[in-house]
């Protein structure tokens, strides 16, 4: 019956979309005011009757009913609940339903808060929504039913990736999703705005909190995934450049780079055509990477979905929608003027330069991840990874890191670089010491570069504040504070990780002891131990650091039986400079074991630079919506004044 | 104001809608083909896999005739599946001779024994070093090597049935 | 990245089935004695793609056949042989794929011709979008 409820609600909301794109075009096209009150009530029901139809599915995990051929191949009831919830979105079907889910959800939420945009916009905008929903729920009724029943129950499930069982993964994939999806809305404010010629700062305003929000899931979702891959991979490694890397960093750039420009838009109503286009093209790249993830034509993914039928009809949706919306783009752009020009040293001027920046930056990864589709097709298979991606993005990042330090500081419309000369040769000095710094201790020449300009950075993203009293600024402004501070303390991290790692590979017998950098490991014992459905070999490894108190480890080398998989579970002894990594690996010969250590320099500071960044999206975010509630507040105050006066 | 510029994004996601579509129709080849083909086998000298076969060294493929190499594991599953393919090449009058990458000789002993052994000569590759030094990039894979020890032709994967026939006919050419 | 747990169902857990007996190879886990010739092999190990996990390089791999490299790059660093003959002999054997580090040929110019363009589009757009101040 469960099943049945949710395939019931999911059918509904997908007619409800249908009608929502419906009623929201005719509104918008013919200013029909009896059509147009279905429109928000559309977008929230099918709003409601999605998540329904998601919670119906977490159910029938949380129950683990053999029955729904999803649970089926994907559950076990061995599994500790979380995981069984998890493996609700841990899978193709699942995925793409919580996907619908957020989509139709976040419609939901702008159809019910969202005062700012004249009406017809906000229909136009609300039947986008609709519009591309429902392609998705197309793909979900027509080809990858969640709630298919098996004709005969199964006795027992095939249980989920053992990699998928862990707490930080059960609920990376919802937190990615929220930023790949909430970018949905920023899609549809685009293709909105450019269908009612209505580009204008109050469209910037209004879209500028949703790409905020989304934004700030996706630099958590990234963080999160970076630091999984990290400790669950067992080799140290916290970033590979990898297709499916790349597909969450690519809506992220673009994503960062249309937050700049709806700043301009807002503050200066200007870039109007250049602000559309990345609104279309931030959600554009997060379809693209779901396609190339779930097509299986560029990596061999072969967990999801890799099935011709289904990479056909996403890249059909591909087609409509992106091609769709860059055609409406085409088309409409030129009658958007763009604005004024700029002087180069202003606000806008910086933001401008960071803009062009990032997009380049994002064409780059975009190149890089194509490009071995591109020469698969001509018969001859090629690898881009580190080498390419790390100095080629270091053009772009590089200069743009360098605005960074005084952007900020720049006041709009016009400004002298002479005003803020003493900020800037603070900046600069900060770079320099950096500088002598990472040339003293003998670092590569990309983290030279790295722990450099950070270390400038971390110094100028604080001066903004230099002189006013910290009540009185603005939380959007400590939000950006805040989050440029985050990108310097990342990028100080990854150049320590990368210039100061030490590794220690040695077999050694129980009782041996190994050193990495300042640590003293000593092998204590080997023992084994079971968890719910895996067995494993559990080191307990003594590490002392520079003679200290000893640390006790835990890394395990663990066989799951269902299905039977082996992963390496590593131990982290973290200190506030840096992480000890080490990682229990198999018999090397009778008695003795191999381990593996790892001794990283701050390299936790990659994690805490993310989230800054994200908090600072937070406190900006909070601002926003503070600042829109007032206004609100206010002319609502004097609406109701005038009419006591009439 | 030109408007060209603005169907430049249009343009892009175009050419990437054409490679994704036509990739979707190609069928997916995750394999790594060697690019040792046309080129001389290394200098190489491998310990006998098995105590009942000689061991393999280049001179042995250097001497006139065609051969099939077919790199193998004991502990590789689809080799055991394409035991009966080689047993008919075998049969058909093809030469063929083993090399068995990171293997115990009491498991190539025991796998031969339940498979059979269709092999002249088994090499002991311990450290992959054969395989790496001819392209090959996982268990099983046949090679067609010429009697002048030119490597001819790689088949990767296991030896359906239907493969037979194509891989004499390699083995003719490379003896005419 | 959620599929990236996916990705990692090929790279990182290796099915049961298919691991052998044997020891690994001398010098799959283990490093050089000189910590110089060992930070070349690394940078070297960091950069080849292991054959059997599709996207990974051979430095983060458990698969055996990773180690195998792994113990080929040591020795012939110890042995004196330079980084980049190693990856050209690798490259002579697995061609572009095995190598991380694309090298500029006639299948892989526009990857280097590309960023140029886009430099050369940035500089454009932002000298367009400027007034020129006297």
């Amino acid at each position: 019956m469960i099943a049945e409820l949710g395939l019931a609600a999911l059918w509904m909301a997908a007619a409800l979309a249908a009608l929502q794109l419906a009623a929201g075009f005719l509104a918008a096209r013919q200013d029909d005011a009896e059509i147009a009150i279905l429109v928000r009530p559309a977008a929230v029901v099918q709003g409601v009757l999605c998540a329904f139809a998601f919670a119906m599915l977490v159910w029938l995990f949380a129950r683990t009913d053999l029955s729904v051929k999803l649970v089926a191949m994907n559950s076990h009831s061995d599994k500790p609940l979380v995981f069984k919830l998890a493996g609700a979105w841990g899978n193709h079907e699942g995925s793409m339903l919580l996907w619908v889910t957020v989509m139709s959800a976040a419609g939901a939420l702008i159809a019910l808060v969202e005062r700012r945009l004249p009406d017809r916009t906000m229909q136009a905008t609300l039947a986008a929504q609709g519009f591309v929903a429902l392609g998705f729920y197309a793909f979900l009724l027509f080809s990858s039913n969640p709630f298919e029943r098996l004709p005969i129950p199964a006795l027992e499930g095939n249980g989920l990736n053992p990699l998928l069982q862990d707490i930080g993964l059960a609920f990376h994939p919802p937190t990615l999703y929220l930023g790949y999806v909430g970018l949905s809305v920023a899609f549809s404010f685009a293709v909105g705005a450019l269908l009612t010629r209505q580009v204008t700062p109050d469209f910037a305003r209004a879209m500028r909190p949703w790409v905020l929000g989304a934004w700030i899931f996706l630099t958590v979702g990234i963080t999160a995934g970076s630091y999984w891959a990290y400790y669950e991979l067992g080799w140290g490694g916290w970033w590979f450049w990898d297709p499916v890397e790349n597909a969450s960093l690519m809506p992220w750039l673009a994503a960062t780079a249309l937050l700049h420009s709806a700043s301009v838009l807002a503050a200066r109503d200007a870039l109007r055509a250049w602000t559309i286009m990345l609104g279309v093209v931030a959600f554009s790249m997060s379809m693209v990477g779901t396609f190339l993830v779930r097509s299986g034509i560029l990596t061999s993914v072969h967990a999801f979905a890799v099935d011709p039928e289904r990479g056909t009809f996403i890249l059909v949706l591909l087609a409509i929608y992106i091609g769709g919306a860059l055609a409406v783009f085409g088309l409409r752009a030129g009658s958007v003027a763009e604005g004024g020009k700029f002087e180069a040293v202003s606000r806008e001027g910086a933001l401008v330069i960071n803009n062009v920046l990032l997009s380049a930056i994002l064409g780059v990864v975009l190149l890089g991840t194509l490009y071995p589709l591109l020469t698969e097709a001509m018969g001859v298979r090629v690898s881009v990874g580190p080498p390419y991606f790390d100095p080629v993005g270091a053009i772009f990042v590089v200069p743009m890191l360098l605005v960074m330090l005084v952007g900020p500081l720049l006041r709009w419309r016009q400004d002298r670089l002479a005003r803020v000369r003493r900020s800037a040769i603070i900046g600069m000095v900060a770079v320099l010491a950096g500088l002598l710094l990472a040339i003293a201790l003998g670092a590569g020449v990309l983290p030279t570069l790295g722990i450099a300009l950070g270390a400038g950075l971390a110094v100028a993203s604080v001066l903004p504040l230099k002189g006013r009293r910290l009540r009185r600024v603005p939380l959007a402004t400590r939000g950006m504070v805040t989050a440029h501070l985050g990108i310097a303390v990342a990028l100080l991290g990854m150049a320590s990780e990368s210039a100061f790692s030490e590794e220690r590979l040695a077999a050694i017998k129980v009782g041996q002891q190994a050193s990495v950098g300042p640590w003293q490991v000593t092998l204590a014992a080997v023992d084994p131990v079971a968890g719910p459905n895996w067995t494993a070999l559990e080191g307990v490894m003594l590490a002392s650091y520079d003679g200290g108190a000893p640390i006790e480890l835990h890394p395990q080398a663990r066989s799951f039986w269902s299905p039977p998989q082996e992963t390496t579970e590593s131990a982290l002894a973290t200190r506030w400079n840096g992480q000890l990594y080490a990682v229990l690996g198999k018999a090397a010969d009778g008695e003795r074991w191999q381990v593996r250590l790892w001794w990283k320099p701050f390299v936790t500071l990659i994690w805490y630079g993310g989230l800054l960044v994200a908090l600072g999206g937070l406190l900006a975010l909070l601002g926003r919506v503070r600042d829109d509630l007032r206004r609100r507040y206010v002319t609502r105050k004097a609406a109701e004044r005038r009419e006591a006066a009439a | 104001m030109r408007g060209w510029r603005f169907f430049l994004p249009l343009g892009i996601f175009a050419l990437f809608l054409g490679i994704a579509g036509y990739q979707l129709t190609q069928p997916k080849d995750d394999f790594v083909h060697s690019t040792m083909i046309g080129r001389p086998m290394p200098e190489f000298a491998m310990r006998p896999a098995s105590p009942d076969r000689p061991g393999l060294s280049l001179a042995d493929l250097k001497d006139g005739t065609p051969k099939l190499l077919n790199i193998w594991a004991s502990w590789c599953i689809p080799c055991a599946a394409e035991a009966p393919q080689l047993a008919a090449l075998k049969a058909q009058g093809a030469p063929i001779v083993g090399v068995a990458i990171r293997d115990r000789p009491e498991d190539v002993a025991a796998f031969l024994a339940r498979y059979g052994n269709p092999f002249d000569r088994i090499g002991a590759d311990d450290l992959s070093e054969l395989q790496l030094a001819i392209g090959s990039s996982g268990v099983p894979e046949t090679f067609v090597i010429d009697g002048d020890g030119i490597i001819r032709y790689q088949h990767i994967g296991d030896i359906r049935a239907s493969d037979v026939p194509m891989l004499m006919e390699k083995l003719r050419e490379a003896g005419r | 990245m959620r599929a990236l747990a996916g990705l990692l169902l090929v790279l990182a857990a290796l099915p049961l089935a298919a691991q052998d007996a044997m020891p690994p190879a001398p010098y799959a886990y283990r490093q050089l004695e000189d910590p110089a010739l060992e930070a070349r092999a690394q940078g070297l190990m960091e950069t080849l793609r292991c054959l059997k996990c599709q996207s990974q390089s051979i430095a983060d791999s458990d698969a055996p056949m990773a180690g195998d490299m792994r113990h080929q790059v040591r020795t012939r660093i110890a042995a004196g042989e330079d980084p980049e003959a190693i990856r050209e002999w690798m490259m002579e054997r697995y061609g572009d794929y095995v190598s991380y580090a694309p090298v500029v040929s006639r299948t892989t110019w526009p990857l280097f011709a590309g960023p140029l363009v886009l430099l050369g589009i940035a500089a454009l757009l932002i000298w367009r979008r400027f007034r020129r101040s006297a």
